[in-house]
């Protein structure tokens, strides 16, 4: 670079490198537009392709070799019940792991091979899940293709979700509340039940959310663990009008899921099944959007509101 | 005098200490649900595979130029699948990277605060969308628009499938490499400014250097995720197997195709139901190389202050 000798030169120069910070701020602005129009593009593809196949009997036919009368009711009763399982296995197991390696692990090395394993397992590809659980759940527990076996594989998956989430809530709750409780002679069981874990409920519930949007909306271990993509029945009630009302037959039955009923019409050529893909994946949209969007609204709000 | 087991109080205090100690172990082994699930997936990996190389050599498994284990005439050429997958993801990459870390050193060192608020939680919306949607869009939208501008382009190619992932990836890079620039000292960028740098300058050469092993890390996550990406190219890309590095033609990739095999009916225990274990152990080794590389580069280029 010449040396500026004079003052001319010298603005003229702090102008040039000025102006880079202009030219870089544009790219900048440009790169998020680039996102920006591409999730627009998305949504309105969706909605343009798929909302006039929207109705109510979208939502309780049965998939149909007849596009026009194709719906979706086995895709989001089969979602909803994969999701109760994912629900019901990840939650303990995510915040109890968090729990542990926050408040109670000791410094040694089986801690730091819990911790790389959390970290790791986040980077796995989610397919790979989907051939542990063909493995392991399908055939070695025998669980079948069924609802159990995805709904484990899905809390798998989610697991390092729930428990990242769980530990920054419990980590941001001040070392003074723990000592307070310790103080009055609690025990650490107590000091957990009492304060740390309703303290940091939210925090937890907001990582139990984005987990389970990701869940809803994971396809390929779905696929792999052998769904089957065309169910024209539903799974047997989970309650009963006699006693003892509630019945576990739903665990073990044949099931699909909205990703997999929208992956089926994708591969289909007529144009017709493709409006119907087209309002399965709005509706999946919406909902990932509907439970993303609370879980940062939530968050937004806690880092607002709470103050040690 | 009370012996120990007569006092109501420390048998009391007993039972307190007991309860404490099933609960911690509880804990304990929810913690190591994660270690099992490590160790369920080598093991599940690696068992189907010893069957399968004991029928198919290793040789012919790498160096091998035909995937044909559906047909009579069976031939496991890795390399075929291999093409796919690194070609759909340099494709990603090459948008996901540059745009990612613009968008980041933006957000970081450019954008006015009430920007940064809006965007971050926006990106995040995109890195929620189903990858299926995705793939949706890139087959119906994306391909479309490439074929006006190339009209010999095939429906089914790696080109499309690859630009939608690479628009997916973004958020994971930008934001992990937004994270580990804004954990960079204040006092670094003044010192910076001090000496007469523009914002610029300060951003490429105190800042992006200082917060490397960070954005290094955003890197190869998103390698992670191009490489296992499944659902955009299972529908997007086609899934018949070609040996090659051109985008515009289709291809399988290691993903597409176990979702392939996954969709068809294979009896357990055939041939072709070990190639798809064979194909994610090949998948895990790579993402498990990829994250070595990570780690040599995060301690090889960390900054402490």
């Amino acid at each position: 670079m010449p040396y500026a000798r004079d003052l001319k030169s010298i603005r003229r120069l702090i102008a040039a490198h000025k102006r880079w910070d202009l030219v870089f701020a544009c790219c900048g602005v440009l790169a998020l537009m680039v996102g920006l129009l591409t999730f627009i593009a998305l949504f309105v593809d969706m909605a343009i392709d798929g909302v006039p196949r929207l109705n109510w009997d979208f939502f309780t036919n049965f998939p149909s070799r007849h596009a026009a009368q194709a719906g979706i009711l086995s895709a989001w009763v089969g979602s909803c019940l994969v999701m109760l399982v994912t629900a019901f296995v990840a939650v303990p197991l995510g915040v109890g792991a968090g729990l542990y390696l926050e408040e109670y692990a000791p410094k040694n090395w089986v801690t730091d091979v819990i911790e790389i394993n959390v970290t790791n397992l986040a980077g796995v590809p989610s397919i790979v899940y989907g051939l542990l659980a063909l493995g392991v759940f399908v055939y070695q527990f025998g669980f079948g293709q069924s609802i159990l076996s995805a709904g484990f594989t899905l809390a798998l998956l989610i697991l390092p979700v729930v428990i990242v989430a769980t530990r920054e809530a419990i980590r941001s709750i001040p070392v003074g509340i723990r000592e307070a409780a310790y103080a009055l002679g609690a025990t650490q069981w107590q000091v957990c039940k009492d304060h740390i874990i309703p303290y940091s409920s939210a925090g937890i519930l907001t990582g139990v959310i984005i987990g389970m949007a990701r869940a809803i909306g994971e396809t390929a271990p779905v696929i792999t663990i052998g769904a089957l993509t065309f169910i024209a029945f539903l799974p047997p009630s989970p309650i009963k009008a006699e006693p003892p009302f509630l019945s576990f037959e739903w665990l073990t039955s044949p099931f699909t899921v909205m990703p997999i009923q929208m992956f089926n019409w994708t591969s289909r050529p007529e144009a017709a099944f493709l409006q119907n893909a087209a309002a399965a994946g709005f509706v999946l949209v919406l909902l990932t959007l509907a439970m993303n969007g609370f879980a940062i609204w939530l968050r937004y709000r806690l880092r607002k509101n709470i103050k040690w | 005098m009370f012996t120990q087991a007569q006092s109501p109080r420390l048998a009391q205090r007993r039972a307190r200490v007991l309860k404490e100690r099933a609960i911690e172990m509880v804990l304990f082994l929810a913690a190591l649900v994660s270690v099992f699930t490590t160790v369920g997936i080598v093991y599940i990996l690696v068992k189907e595979s010893v069957v399968f190389f004991q029928q198919v050599s290793i040789v012919a498994f790498l160096t091998d130029t035909q995937w044909t284990p559906l047909f009579d005439d069976q031939h496991f050429g890795i390399m075929v699948l291999l093409s796919g997958t690194l070609t759909s993801s340099v494709v990603a990459l090459a948008i996901a990277i540059p745009l990612g870390t613009i968008i980041a050193i933006y957000l970081s060192e450019f954008a006015p605060f009430k920007l940064r608020e809006i965007a971050k939680p926006f990106l995040e919306l995109l890195a929620g969308v189903p990858t299926i949607v995705y793939g949706f869009f890139a087959l119906l939208f994306v391909t479309p628009i490439l074929q006006w501008f190339y009209p010999e382009l095939p429906g089914f190619n790696l080109l499309s499938a690859g630009i939608v992932m690479g628009v997916m990836i973004i958020p994971y890079v930008s934001s992990i490499s937004e994270d580990a620039m804004r954990a960079v000292p204040m006092n670094l960028r003044e010192g910076s400014y001090a000496m007469g740098a523009t914002r610029f300058q300060t951003a490429v050469k105190v800042v992006v250097p200082a917060a490397f092993s960070g954005i290094a890390s955003a890197y190869i996550l998103g390698i992670s995720r191009a490489v296992g990406e499944t659902m955009i190219l299972a529908v997007a890309a086609g899934m018949q197997p070609n040996l090659t590095f051109n985008p515009l033609e289709p291809a399988a990739t290691i993903t597409s195709y176990i979702v392939q095999v996954a969709l068809g009916d294979l009896p357990h225990g055939s041939i072709g139901y070990q190639t798809i274990f064979a194909a994610g152990l090949t998948l895990m080794l790579f993402t498990f190389a990829c994250n070595i590389a990570g780690h040599v580069l995060r301690k090889r280029f960390r900054e402490t202050y």
